[in-house]
């Protein structure tokens, strides 16, 4: 049973459908990657993925139940989100930003006691993160802070994680790391699918790709064989080439 | 990590969780004592404490002290707490540390209806529900017409809608001006929009159900309010349901804020320098920033009531006395660089 899965999804606003006929089925274990230019409508297609806003046409199904038919809480238990790390007015510490995750497990009265803190402090551990509990998010790097949405998505507990750029406008160091700590999530069981603009990135990190653009989706498969220059030229629309190194590693140029 | 070499990344918090409430109540007991005490009639503390032990011997003093004093006193705890309350909520589902309670019109609409009752000439009873309904009728309007208007920025939209039906509002408080009394309704309408305490007596205090009712959720669900500061979409990823829940608290902080209105009248400050406040004191979180709101409101509101009292042979309004007080505390607020929110 995957955690997720989109069968034969439209996604768009209104009237307007940015992608159509996407399928795919995320099994525990496994990173899929959305790959695609900008204004593809990745993004689109997330929200859709994560149930805020409704599908323009097909089903995304969480286990065996469609999105639709669940509460909030309930999608929050099984699917968790890690945004964009966009600036906050407010000066929360990295630890308040993790305990939140737990809401979806706490009654509408609850308050975060000693067991959800023990789980955001070990969430926080599990990414090496553990030092910077009480540090003003406003202050971190952007991959610490990307790196604290992460925790926050693990102490939620959700088997299946929706990462939305995790890398982008993070410098190498940064990019390094974030893409590890996927990486070590997908090998302790969890199922993400995360969207990138950054090929090498995607094909260094993901079993499986989606290729997407305007025209719609291109191909999706293990990322060694869908990610050919062929298919690359023409997702972007420019002409791209295809390295591989002794490794096993590909490089686009 | 460990390649750049750390910065002071620790905010600071002065008050833990656990010392919050030992804190802040005694300052507030000491504020309500002083506030008591206080007045043309002094009592001192130790004949208060012989009065609410039952000691009759003295009518005049028994009379000043539970039937003037002790629900000025109250009213002005109540009012403080009420504005406070709704400042730090509307901040907080605003996502905007420099909202005040009045965005969405509330303080212009429960001023309308209750400067109409008194060109009304309508008893001291009236004229604050009359305010209420106008207050809770305003923002009902603000809901609506942004509801009906719904764009993708429907906070945006929300704050524009509430702009321009508050200027609706003030337009009529400026007609019932023009058409008031010179000689006594408009001394009374003037004195009314600059806040007063003044005529409050014991019955008066209809205002206390309706802060309760609009305090209790706000408590009871604080630290699930506080993820709304996170913004819609990542608050309903994290399992909140987030428009119903901003709608919830937007009709809590305005039933707060227009009995607080109806009964004192505009008073303006203490909405947005309260939760500024308690901020820095707590951080952030929405779960110590509300109780910490109100403790403090309350006890600013009694001590500038108290000096609105004492101060002069008149008595000064309230608005006045919270505006010089409260913009000096502000602007040192933020000369002490303090972050209670970042850039």
């Amino acid at each position: 049973m995957p955690l997720l899965a989109a069968r034969d999804l439209a996604v768009g606003h209104g009237d307007r459908v940015l992608i159509r006929g996407v399928d795919f089925r995320l099994a525990p274990g496994r990173v899929l990657c959305v790959l695609g230019p900008n204004g593809a409508g990745k993004t689109t297609l997330f929200r859709t993925l994560l149930g805020l806003i409704p599908a323009a046409s097909g089903q995304v199904l969480l286990g065996a139940d469609p999105i639709d038919r669940l509460s909030r809480r309930q999608i929050a238990a099984r699917l968790a989100h890690v945004p964009q790390a966009l600036a906050n007015p407010f000066a929360f510490t990295a630890r308040d930003i993790v305990l939140m995750g737990a809401a979806a497990r706490l009654g509408a009265f609850a308050r975060p006691g000693r067991p959800e803190t023990a789980r955001a402090m070990a969430a926080m551990q599990d990414l090496g993160i553990a030092d910077l509990a009480t540090a003003d998010l406003a202050l971190l790097s952007g991959g610490q802070r990307q790196l604290v949405l992460i925790a926050r998505a693990l102490a939620q507990d959700a088997a299946a994680l929706v990462m939305d750029e995790p890398t982008a406008s993070l410098d190498f160091a940064n990019r390094r790391q974030v893409g590890q700590a996927i990486r070590r999530l997908a090998d302790a069981g969890h199922g993400v699918i995360l969207s990138s603009h950054d090929p090498d990135h995607a094909a260094a990190l993901a079993d499986e790709v989606l290729l997407v653009n305007r025209a719609g989706v291109l191909a999706l498969g293990p990322a060694p064989e869908v990610m050919t220059a062929a298919n690359l030229s023409r997702l972007y629309g420019i002409a791209i080439g295809r390295t591989e190194t002794a490794d096993g590693r590909l490089h686009f140029h | 990590m460990g390649r750049d070499p750390m910065p002071p990344l620790s905010r600071r918090c002065w008050v833990t969780e656990r010392s919050l409430l030992p804190l802040l109540l005694p300052g507030l007991a000491a504020a309500v004592l002083l506030g008591v005490a206080l007045g043309p009639y002094g009592l001192p503390p130790g004949r208060i404490l012989a009065i609410l032990g039952g000691d009759r011997s003295d009518p005049q003093a028994v009379t000043v002290l539970l039937n003037i004093r002790m629900p000025r006193v109250l009213a002005a705890a109540l009012v403080g707490a009420a504005l406070a309350a709704a400042g730090a909520a509307y901040q907080t589902v605003f996502r905007n540390p420099l909202v005040s309670p009045d965005i969405l019109g509330v303080s212009a609409g429960a001023g309308f209806g209750a400067v109409l009752g008194i060109l009304l000439g309508l008893p001291v009873m009236a004229i604050q529900m009359l305010g209420f309904g106008t207050g809770l009728a305003t923002v009902g309007l603000v809901l609506a017409l942004s509801l009906a208007l719904r764009g993708t920025g429907q906070v945006l939209v929300m704050v524009l809608c509430g702009i321009a039906v508050g200027a609706l509002a003030g337009a009529g408080i400026a007609l019932v001006k023009l058409l008031a009394d010179p000689e006594q309704q408009l001394p009374a309408i003037t004195f009314w929009l600059m806040g007063s305490l003044a005529g409050i007596k014991r019955p008066d205090i209809a205002a206390l159900p309706a802060v309760l009712a609009g305090l209790l959720p706000l408590l009871a669900l604080r630290w699930r309010i506080g993820l709304l500061a996170m913004g819609e979409d990542e608050a309903r990823a994290m399992g909140i349901p987030a428009g119903r829940l901003r709608l919830l608290v937007i009709a809590c902080a305005t039933l707060m804020t227009a009995a607080a209105v109806a009964m004192a009248g505009v008073i303006g400050w203490v909405g947005l320098m309260v939760p500024h406040t308690a901020r820095l004191l707590t951080g952030p979180r929405f779960d110590r920033l509300l109780p910490a709101s109100v403790l403090i409101g309350a006890g600013f509101m009694v001590l500038v009531d108290t000096a609105a009292r004492n101060i002069a042979q008149i008595e000064v309004p309230l608005g006045i006395l919270t505006a010089v007080l409260g913009a000096p505390i502000f602007v040192g607020l933020l000369a002490r660089g303090a972050r209670g929110w970042s850039e």
